[in-house]
Order: structure tokens, then C-alpha cells, then sequence
């Protein structure tokens, strides 16, 4: 494990892998979503109680198991980066963070729009809610601290940090918020899902789990590949400027 | 043990020096408290029941208004190197810039805290619990504070970027700490909440000088 994962510390080889990849991840992505956009808005029989409205499902559900999965790949990624020093998984950590939090705010997006004709508001301070809320702040803040600094390496480093104290916290954070929940509203509001779920409902919903991670995974690849892009790029003009200006440099 | 002594004592008598910035905090408290009846309205059923949660969550706020002068100055000088250099380990460093960090804007709160509920007519058998939580769970914001401070300490203006990434990480402090003062006031027993409440003060008490120290050694190294 250890030793792949120094295999993969190499950016070159990093790239070498992904970059192939990167058109069938793509590609898997788009027909996912297709398939379940289809299954999920056409194909698929309207819920007896929610109507039509129970399609934005097909979007939120993935949005959040992705905006929470985003946060544990956060998490392993800076634990990985602090414990081996491994300077991929700083570059992944930092370009998780902007896709994650992106996800976050489609999961609150769709869930107040879906909420609206449903519960009749916009937002209530369920405890599922209130966790997403906190999850999108602890992005946010993980983003701002990585940006705070002149140094690209001290932000990442302070924001390995962080990650790694927000992810020993989350569980506790996510107790307190649901045992607060029950305490000042213990009429539980409606949920939807549940325990059993049609399959005709099923299919579509995980062909979009499928599509949206993909695309999770496309877009954290593509900042990858970019921001090592990006660096090479800086790299090679500190060269050029220690060659033209010697006595500067 | 005389480190940490030291340690407190210089950054108490620093605390002194700025003591202008100080009495801020706890005006910050004050004036605060004192907006929400103009905001929320005279109605004293509805202020004497957000009252101790109100006077939790400013007192939560004003805490992280001190947070730039913990690390800040001490690295913007020079003086945090020469600390860490004498420091028998640097989690005893941490460990007293926090309780330094409490005692000037914690230790107030217990005090300041049930007067303030009080005015907005919580029930005076709530002063005692509330004392109390605030007793118990401002240690713990300190402690987490600090880390925020430790994360930001070389940033010329991290004030604000430290409460931000503080803040989501205090929300048990806040849940339990006012859940303990209303379930007394409910007439419920609140034994359980002080012990989440204390529990989570313990545990940040054993984690965060080790995250603080690796937080130090991220951003200065």
C-alpha cells in the first residue's frame, strides 16, 4: 500500500496513468448520467406522495454522497500528505476541496428547491441540514486558509492541518448536531428514501451515484493535471530567470 | 511546570499592556447582548428564552476576537522561535498560550455571561448552570482557539481567518453548553450535557497540543 502509494508520489508517473484515463472516466461519466437522467426523468413512474418533485433526488442524493465522500478524500489525502510527505497528496487535497465544495452547495441547492413544494419552506434546521451546512464551512474554511498565505507550500501545509483536525472533529460535531436535533424538535420532519426504495427509482439513482462520482473524480484529475501544469510552469521560469539574471537569483 | 508558569505570566502582563484591546472583547459582549432586545424586540417571553443560548453564543464570538495576539505578535517578532527553543516540548507552549487565551477571555464569560442572560430575563436558577457550562466548555474554546491562532500565526491580518475555520469546530461546546443551562431551566436533570460538555473539554485538552505543535511546525517551517 505504502509502497504504490510512493510509486505514485512521482508526478510524471502520475500522469502517465491519469491522463488515459481521463477520456473513459469521462466518458463513463457522461453515459451514467445520461442513463440515469433518462431512467430518472422519463422512465421512471412519478412518487406516489412527492409527484414529479421526487426527481430532484436523482440529482441531490449523489450531490451529497459525493460532497461527504469529497470530504474523506480530503481528509485521507492530507493524512497521507502529512504522514509519508507525499507531494501528490497535497496537490490532490487542494484540488478536492474547490470540487467538494461545489457539490455541497448543489446538495443545500437541491435541497431547498426540493424542499419548497415539499415541507412548504425553503429551509429548516433538521440535522442532516444543519451537518451539510457545517460540512460546506469546513470546506470553505479549508480553502481559505490554504489561500491566506504568500507561500503556496505553508497554505497547504496549515490546511493539511486542518483537514486532518476537522476530519477527527466531524464525528463529533455531526453527534451533537443530530442529538440537538431530537432534543428541540422531536416530530421528526419527513424524510424521504427510507428504507425501502422502488427499484425503477433505484436503478436511476444509482446510475447518477455512478455518473456524479465519475465526474468527481474527472474534475479532480483535470485540477491535477492543471495545477501540475501550473507548477512546471513556474518552475521552468524560475530557471529562466536564474540563467538571464545570475547575480539576482 | 515553571515554563508554563512563565509562560502565562509573560503573555498575561502582554494581555495588560493591550488591555485597551481587552475591554473591546468583553464590550464587543456588552454592546452585543444589548442589541438583541433592539433587534428581536422587547418581548420578554421570547427574550428570556434565547437568553442563555444568546449570552453562549456571543461569548463563543467574542472569545475568537482575541484570537490574532495569541501566536501573531510572538512570531511577528521573533519571540515565538526563542519560546519553542526553551520550551521542555513545544505542546507545553500550546498548552500555556491557551490557558494565557482563557483566563482573558474565557474566565470573564463565566462572570459576565449569566449577568448578561439575567438582563434578558433568563430565570435566576438558570445563573448557576449557565456559570457552570461556561466554566466547563470555554477551556475548550481556548483550546481549539489556539489552533486556529497556531494555523494563522505568521498571516499579518488572521484574525478573521482564524474565528472562520474555529468556529464549525465549536459547535459541540455551543450545543451541549446551552442544552446543559435549559434542561436545568426545563426542570430536567442536566447531568448528562455537563458531562458531553466535559468530556469534549477533555478530549481537546489531551488532542490539542499535538495538533497545535504540528500546526506551528506547518506554517513556520
Amino acid at each position: 500500500m505504502a509502497k504504490a502509494l510512493h510509486r505514485l508520489a512521482n508526478p510524471a508517473r502520475f500522469l502517465r496513468i491519469a491522463s488515459p484515463l481521463l477520456p473513459w472516466i469521462a466518458a463513463g461519466a457522461a453515459v451514467c448520467s445520461g442513463a440515469g437522467l433518462w431512467f430518472g426523468l422519463v422512465d421512471s413512474p412519478p412518487d406516489y406522495q412527492q409527484g414529479d418533485a421526487a426527481r430532484i433526488m436523482y440529482v441531490h442524493v449523489p450531490a451529497a454522497w459525493n460532497a461527504l465522500a469529497g470530504y474523506a478524500g480530503l481528509a485521507i489525502a492530507s493524512a497521507v500528505a502529512l504522514v509519508w510527505r507525499h507531494p501528490l497528496a497535497l496537490v490532490a487535497a487542494r484540488c478536492i476541496a474547490p470540487v467538494g465544495a461545489c457539490f455541497t452547495v448543489i446538495a443545500i441547492a437541491t435541497g431547498s428547491i426540493w424542499g419548497h413544494p415539499m415541507w412548504g419552506t425553503w429551509w429548516v434546521w433538521d440535522a442532516r441540514l444543519t451537518s451539510v451546512v457545517v460540512l460546506l464551512f469546513l470546506y470553505l474554511g479549508y480553502i481559505a486558509l490554504l489561500q491566506a498565505f504568500d507561500e503556496q507550500e505553508t497554505g497547504e501545509r496549515a490546511a493539511t492541518v486542518l483537514a486532518l483536525i476537522g476530519a477527527v472533529n466531524l464525528p463529533v460535531i455531526k453527534f451533537s448536531v443530530d442529538w440537538w436535533n431530537t432534543l428541540h424538535q422531536p416530530a421528526s420532519i419527513l424524510r424521504f428514501g427510507g428504507p425501502s426504495i422502488d427499484p425503477a427509482m433505484l436503478l436511476p439513482l444509482m446510475l447518477m451515484a455512478g455518473g456524479f462520482t465519475l465526474l468527481f473524480a474527472y474534475l479532480v484529475i483535470i485540477r491535477m493535471q492543471t495545477e501540475l501544469a501550473r507548477r512546471r510552469v513556474m518552475a521552468l521560469r524560475r530557471a529562466a530567470l536564474a540563467v538571464s539574471q545570475p547575480n539576482d537569483a | 511546570m515553571t515554563f508554563f508558569r512563565a509562560v502565562v505570566e509573560r503573555d498575561l502582563k502582554l494581555y495588560m499592556r493591550g488591555v485597551v484591546d481587552l475591554i473591546g472583547v468583553w464590550m464587543f459582549f456588552g454592546i452585543a447582548i444589548a442589541m438583541l432586545p433592539l433587534s428581536i424586540g422587547p418581548d420578554p417571553d421570547i427574550l428570556s428564552r434565547i437568553a442563555p443560548g444568546a449570552a453562549w453564543a456571543i461569548a463563543l464570538l467574542a472569545s475568537m476576537l482575541s484570537l490574532e495576539r495569541v501566536f501573531a505578535p510572538d512570531q511577528l517578532d521573533g519571540s515565538l522561535d526563542l519560546l519553542l527553543l526553551h520550551a521542555p516540548s513545544p505542546h507545553v507552549l500550546v498548552l500555556a498560550k491557551s490557558f494565557a487565551h482563557w483566563l482573558v477571555t474565557g474566565l470573564p464569560f463565566v462572570v459576565l455571561a449569566p449577568v448578561a442572560a439575567i438582563a434578558l430575563g433568563m430565570e435566576v436558577r438558570g445563573v448557576l448552570p449557565l456559570a457552570g457550562a461556561l466554566l466547563i466548555g470555554t477551556p475548550a474554546l481556548s483550546l481549539i482557539g489556539t489552533l486556529g491562532a497556531a494555523l494563522t500565526a505568521p498571516l499579518r491580518r488572521g484574525g478573521i481567518l482564524a474565528a472562520l475555520i474555529v468556529l464549525p469546530q465549536t459547535i459541540p461546546v455551543l450545543i451541549f453548553g446551552t442544552a446543559a443551562v435549559s434542561e436545568t431551566l426545563m426542570g430536567r436533570d442536566p447531568g448528562a450535557h455537563f458531562s458531553v460538555l466535559g468530556a469534549f473539554t477533555l478530549a481537546a485538552l489531551a488532542l490539542a497540543p499535538y495538533a497545535g505543535n504540528a500546526a506551528l511546525r506547518a506554517v513556520r517551517s
